[in-house]
């Protein structure tokens, strides 16, 4: 089972370091806001894992939170790139 | 028993979120990236957090599972949808090998 999860968090920690590439690397503004939106969502299933793994119940807080916040820092950048205020 | 569905369904999660991310890398412009990433990152995220509930069963930690599985599924496709219209607005080419781009000829319509 240890083995497992070990290649559970593998999986998890190779999808992180893509996304890492695409926003350093994406040509344009939108491709970094996409890759930045998939890293919130990524981590967020990986704190819920550590949750499983290390039998602490905290994590699964942090990983509300951190959809919360990832999902409003994602509407500030899609807002940003068309280029309009936030009341609109 | 339920250790192992769980690990199923962990086993299943990671799979997905690899597969969308392998598809943020390889594919040519932002909306087929778009595409790609955000349905299969949130099913395995999704996947995961089933997981989590079943693990725990009906507990603190299960409720919580429950709650971000339902926000998850709410605002993924939610701030998938902005960043779209953003690149749209924002100017960005659709790749050249696209055959249609109906939000343009929408918007086109709309203005004569």
């Amino acid at each position: 089972m240890e083995i497992a999860f070990q290649v559970f968090f593998g999986a998890l920690f190779l999808c992180c370091f893509m996304c890492l590439y695409r926003i350093g690397r994406g040509p344009t503004a939108p491709d970094r806001a996409v890759a930045i939106d998939i890293l919130g969502i990524v981590i967020v299933g990986f704190c819920a894992l550590m949750a499983v793994v290390t039998g602490k119940d905290f994590y699964i807080n942090i990983a509300i939170t951190w959809a919360l916040l990832s999902f409003i820092g994602t509407i500030g950048l899609a807002k940003y790139l068309e280029g309009r205020g936030f009341d609109e | 028993m339920n250790s192992i569905a769980a690990a199923v369904c962990f086993g299943i999660g990671a799979l997905f979120n690899l597969l969308g991310c392998i598809g943020l890398l390889r594919l040519p412009d932002v909306y087929n990236r778009l595409q790609a990433a955000t349905k299969c990152v949130t099913f395995g995220t999704l996947f995961i957090m089933v997981g989590v509930l079943v693990w725990s069963g009906i507990s603190a930690m299960g409720v919580k599972a429950i709650l971000c599985l339902v926000f998850i599924l709410i605002t993924s496709p939610t701030a998938a949808h902005a960043i779209a219209r953003g690149a749209h607005r924002s100017g960005v080419r659709l790749w050249k090998k696209s055959v249609k781009d109906a939000y343009r000829e929408d918007t086109e319509t709309e203005g004569k």
